[in-house]
């Protein structure tokens, strides 16, 4: 059994793979420029002529692309392939409600599904193995991306899409399954119901592909204990394939980036500006193979931290850090980054509730944040002291996700407004005094 | 003989502590006796009502964050020293008194202590043997 995929390509030396990106950026430009008139207009618009890109040292030079511009080009404005060429599609709502449709041909297929491949096997699976796919099958990329890739890799296959949890929990007992793919929640769902009906003895996982939602290392620890397999992290969007477009290893330590099929950069999301490696900014990607659907300089909103450091996997693709929070979430304040998304994580690890409200002000020119949560029952004490003992705690975890102190104000239950779908979590009373 | 306190958490804002008497009365929860602990944004109100498990259930069910504490309650007689041969016998034990306050029974006409201690068996046992008379949660409500 290989630890790799495909080996060569997985861990060649640096110089191998930006002298792999360099040839392929020339010639992806060219073939953008050529067939999509959309991004014509804009590299016109910035006087970039496709021969002044000849290595990926010009990439800055390209501009952006966004969701709002995915948005305008809809449906076909961004194809750069005639429908001829194209064989699927697959779609998402996205989590702000804007429909995306990317176009695949068979060889943006190929690539993608050889993406899987490489998660399943950096997860330890091989030809060998029953991999049980339970993400959601048809426009959403979950389902196809990794059964696709389960098939390249030649393991058999269990396509049983989402949801139906008594035949999920059947199949995986009757079947032997070895390797769950599915969403973190899901999966956690699942675990729970494998050990009230007493299964435990009777399954045969060993890993768990998860990914499409964010989930914190405790969620993993608890998957992990309950189930007795490793839970790998995989990370991939529509617009640019699918999962696979990162993925974890044995490290357990930031996804690689298949770095022959795309190009990672992290920018500041105000200005624009690319960041050094092991700086927090906005993840872009650049396609650098995709023939239907080729982005160039996507922009994400994923907020997260690229790291070159050696990998002890062998693995010589930059590795990425689970996405901590959206770049239109995030604040300012003292000059750090926050995110709401990381202030959650640490309110849901303490036993708090999620629900929670940050209020973020300026006094005297000095920014303050405080975080305001719903006291509960099981939080409650008759002491005072335990209660501060509490808080402290809560804002001691706070300063060390965040790096700034955050002041926690414990409120009576049910006092947070609680919305549907994307809750209003921030006041910045900053505002108030601009001009 | 030991008696349960509410422990209900109130945010420390204008007009809860009013909020709070309102509903008591609503309810129809008969308070005895009422303590808070106070923090910056919020405090620990203590109250001693005659049905201690009802009042948690429908004060819980409207929406309180309440917690049931036992504690221990102690008939303090006119002579002057009561108080203080209470403290001094628990302290001999060393026993910590976490904090007390008191009470009037309109009827009997007595001053109650409750005593909030670090063994509260212990205290019982303690009390007991030195004199003092302990009340039930019983012994609280007024014939009405
Ligand atoms: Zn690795």
């Amino acid at each position: 059994m290989s630890k790799y995929f495909q080996e060569q390509i997985e861990t060649a030396s640096r110089d191998e793979i930006i002298a792999i990106q360099n040839e392929k950026l020339v010639k992806q430009v060219k073939h953008v420029y050529e067939n999509v008139p959309y991004y014509r207009a804009k590299m016109d618009e910035k006087g970039v002529r496709p021969e002044d890109i000849k290595s990926i040292d010009d990439l800055r030079k390209l501009p952006f692309l966004s969701k709002d511009d995915l948005r305008e080009a809809y449906p076909y404005g961004l194809l750069a392939k005639p429908l001829s060429e194209c064989v699927r599609i697959q779609s998402t709502s996205g989590t702000t409600g804007r429909r995306v449709v990317a176009f695949y041909t068979q060889h943006d297929i190929d690539l993608w599904e050889e993406c899987c491949a490489r998660a399943l096997v950096a997860a330890g699976a091989d030809k060998n193995d029953v991999v049980q796919v339970c993400y959601g099958y048809g426009l959403f990329t979950g389902g196809p991306g990794l059964n696709g890739g389960s098939h390249k890799l030649g393991s058999l296959t269990l396509p049983m899409s989402s949801g139906n949890t008594d035949r999920q929990l059947q199949f995986m007992v009757d079947l032997q399954s070895t390797v769950l793919c599915c969403t973190p929640s899901y999966a956690a769902y699942l675990a729970e119901c494998v050990n009230e009906r007493g299964l435990r003895d009777k399954i045969k996982l060993k890993a768990g592909i998860f990914g499409a939602e964010a989930w914190t290392e405790e969620m993993r620890h608890d998957i992990e204990n309950a189930l007795g397999i490793k839970a790998y992290d995989i990370y991939g969007l529509t617009e640019i394939s699918g999962p696979g477009v990162s993925f974890e290893c044995s490290e357990q330590e930031g996804m690689h980036i298949n770095e022959d099929h795309f190009i990672a950069e992290i920018i500041n999301p105000v200005t624009g500006e690319v960041l050094p490696d092991g700086e927090k900014g906005e993840l872009v990607f650049t396609s650098l193979d995709k023939e239907a659907f080729p982005l160039l300089r996507y922009r994400t909103r994923d907020i997260c931290v690229l790291s070159r450091k050696k990998c002890s996997c062998g693995r010589t693709h930059v590795r990425m850090a689970k996405p901590m929070g959206r770049s239109d979430d995030m604040l300012i304040v003292r000059g750090v980054n926050v995110f709401p998304s990381q202030i959650e994580t640490v309110l849901i690890s303490n036993g708090y509730p999620a629900n929670y409200l940050i209020i973020v002000d300026r006094q005297k020119n000095t920014d303050s944040i405080e975080v305001q949560v719903e006291m509960t029952n099981e939080m409650f004490s008759d002491d005072l002291n335990t209660i501060h003992a509490r808080e402290k705690k809560l804002v001691d975890a706070l300063k060390s996700m965040l790096g700034i102190r955050a002041n926690v104000h414990l409120v009576a239950p049910k006092t947070i407004e609680r919305s549907e779908g994307k809750a209003k979590r921030v006041i910045d009373k900053r505002n108030l005094y601009q001009n | 003989m030991s008696m349960q306190q509410l422990s209900v958490f109130l945010e420390n804002k204008p007009g809860a502590l009013g909020e709070f008497a309102k509903d008591l009365s609503r309810y129809h929860i008969n308070m005895r006796a009422l303590s808070i602990a106070e923090s910056r944004d919020f405090g620990i109100i203590r109250v001693i009502v005659d049905d201690p498990y009802e009042a948690t259930r429908i004060l819980r069910e409207s929406g309180y964050i309440v917690q049931p504490t036992p504690v221990v309650g102690a008939e303090v007689s006119d002579e002057p020293g009561a108080l203080l041969h209470i403290l001094e016998t628990l302290s001999e034990q060393n026993i910590n008194v976490d904090y007390t306050y008191a009470f009037v029974s309109q009827k009997k006409n007595t001053a109650y202590m409750i005593l909030r201690t670090s063994d509260i068996p212990g205290t019982e046992k303690v009390l007991g043997k030195s004199g003092v008379t302990l009340i039930g949660q019983d012994e609280i409500v007024d014939e009405d």
